[in-house]
């Protein structure tokens, strides 16, 4: 099960966290546990980091609020002990953080360094994407970080039914391409060779936050992407070397690109106009954006489609 | 129509999934036998339960729904004829499991439209997702575009028209009936298949397991032309036709026992 969803201005920006909530909550049916979020705002010379210091179901308890203020403390240290100098940290939840940093150093370094403080899970880093995710419905993880006033260009979201994991965040999409900047993907779908590819890059030197398939795919993509590969090369690479079934949606600073597997098993339904490209599991959500009769597709099997803004 | 409230036995819904309680919508209009509502404020029980009313209580045989805006599992279970048209788009599974109404969809349906049809007409204009007319058992389905994959899987009969391309893995286990695809078939068409019919005037990607071309008799064109004749569907192309080899599967009525001492 699960949903997901895509849009991307090719124009300039929009109210993209609108947008993308209306989409998901529309898909509710496909997943009420969790939702995410990777939205790119507008790029500075900052970078924007999203990190967790615990489980939202673990977050509060008996010394939790000291424990969750010391480890942000350390990670506010750490930031400056690595050469990093911190611009802003912010919370909506006491628990999940948003931080902007001048820093021109090693982001796998920045983060491993981070992910070292008890409890730390760095959600995602780069100059514009953020990843918001959370328990709950679209709504109710909108509402909780403000989603409704983020502006951007592009974003991607998820809806999760929980089958063969916890509902917790670590479980949750999307997902960041660790330790890549700016890289992240939904995936509908199982691949069945995921211990392999997880096996492979480990032995390049990844490091997976999850025991989730779909992380693989955006470390993958991420991995050929800095040999020099475009992304649509990268993605249908992808189509030959993972198994399973499997519909995704990556996004970069700059682009979205879809891919379905050559069984064509999972739904993904398009809508592109000049300006505008969504897409999404179900055509509900294109109507939860678009309010009027539009046309619409089923990309095929082993279709890749890219857009740049 | 006077609003009238409606229950079911739904009474916990921990994830907020289901919609336990839907007032009947007081903005349908009957003129003369026939009958239209605008489905753009509606839940998807609304509008089944408005439509259903309708047809079973009101006896009225021809309804319009505006504006269904792609909800999901519209039309689905009705078994009298009667006609019932969709202005604009439905959702997945719309017109599943019907047993004789004639339906006219001037949009997009997505996934599994008319799936399990009995008999009946389904007729759309524009493109439909994947599973289209999966295990349909009787009636037409037509689609005037592009399908996704998986067209008429496990169809049990009736006939399938597609007017533009369909994807991979059409006819996959189908066991009568006829498909006519007037664009092109992706990868495995009739994968599997016991037996029926597939018209291709288009490319075909590649064969599934145990289907191969067919020889055209008669009775092929004979009822090509009739079905496009009565759904006014112009002049039909040439097509290629493709039935199952009956290799794959046992056609005999041999007990397993008996098979191992005829075939030894």
């Amino acid at each position: 099960m699960c949903g997901i969803a895509g849009v991307i201005h090719r124009d300039g920006t929009a109210d993209i966290g609108a947008e993308l909530t209306a989409m998901l909550q529309s898909m509710k049916h496909r997943g009420p546990d969790s939702t995410g979020y990777a939205v790119y705002g507008p790029a500075d010379d900052l970078v924007v980091i999203r990190f967790v210091l615990a489980e939202p179901n673990k977050s509060a308890g008996i010394g939790m609020a000291e424990r969750l203020e010391r480890n942000r403390a350390e990670v506010e240290s750490r930031l400056a002990k690595i050469g990093a100098e911190v611009a802003t940290v912010t919370s909506e939840t006491g628990y999940a953080f948003r931080a902007t940093i001048r820093y021109g150093g090693d982001l796998k370094a920045l983060a491993d360094y981070l992910e070292d403080v008890p409890g730390c899970e760095v959600l995602s880093l780069g100059s514009s994407l953020e990843i918001i995710k959370d328990l709950g419905d679209a709504s109710t993880v909108s509402d909780q970080y403000n989603l409704g006033s983020f502006r951007g260009t592009h974003g991607i979201g998820h809806v999760r039914m929980a089958t063969e994991s916890e509902v917790d965040l670590a479980s949750a999409h999307p997902y960041w391409a660790y330790p890549f900047a700016d890289v992240a993907v939904v995936h509908n779908g199982q691949l069945t060779n995921y211990h392999q590819w997880r096996r492979r890059l480990e032995q390049h030197g990844h490091r997976f936050q999850s025991e989730c398939d779909s992380e693989i795919i955006a470390v993958y993509l991420a991995e050929y992407m800095s040999r020099g590969l475009t992304l649509e090369t990268s993605m249908k690479h992808s189509l030959d070397d993972l198994d399973g079934v499997f519909t995704y949606v990556c996004v970069t600073g700059n682009q979205l690109g879809v891919a379905k597997d050559e069984m064509a098993a999972k739904p993904l339904v398009l809508f592109e106009s000049e300006p505008l490209v969504a897409v999404a599991t179900e055509e509900v959500a294109i109507r939860s954006l678009v309010k009027r009769e539009v046309e619409t597709r089923d990309p095929y099997e082993r279709e890749v489609l890219v857009w740049q803004v | 129509m006077a609003g009238v409230g409606s229950r079911s036995g739904v009474s916990y819904d921990a994830r907020g999934l289901v919609e336990p309680t839907a007032d009947m919508p007081d903005n349908v209009e009957v003129e003369g036998g026939r009958a239209r509502f605008d489905a753009a404020d509606l839940t998807i029980r609304q509008i089944n339960m408005a439509l259903r009313k309708l047809i079973y209580d009101d006896g009225i045989t021809d309804v319009t729904i505006l504006n269904p805006a792609s909800k999901h599992s519209l039309a689905v279970g009705i078994l009298k004829r009667c006609r019932i048209h969709f202005e604009g788009s439905p959702g997945w599974f719309a017109c599943g499991l019907i047993d004789g109404p004639e339906v006219t969809i001037n949009g997009r349906v997505g996934w599994s439209v008319a799936e399990n049809m009995m008999s009946g007409v389904v007729m759309i204009e524009r493109s439909a997702g994947s599973l289209t007319g999966a295990a349909i058992r009787g009636g037409d389905l037509i689609v005037k575009g592009d399908v996704g994959a998986r067209t008429g899987i496990d169809q049990k009969g009736g006939t399938i028209i597609v007017l533009g391309d369909v994807g991979i893995n059409t006819g996959f286990m189908m066991q009568r009936g006829r498909q006519i695809i007037c664009g092109n078939a992706g990868m495995n068409l009739g994968d599997s298949m016991y037996d029926g019919e597939i018209y291709v005037a288009g490319t075909v990607a590649s064969l599934g397991v145990d289907c191969v071309p067919g020889d055209w008799t008669d009775a092929d064109t004979e009822l090509i032309e009739r079905k496009f004749r009565i759904h006014g569907l112009g002049d039909p192309p040439e097509f290629q036709k493709f039935v199952c080899g009956k290799v794959l599967h046992n056609y005999d009525q041999l007990e397993p026992s008996e098979r191992k001492l005829v075939i030894h």
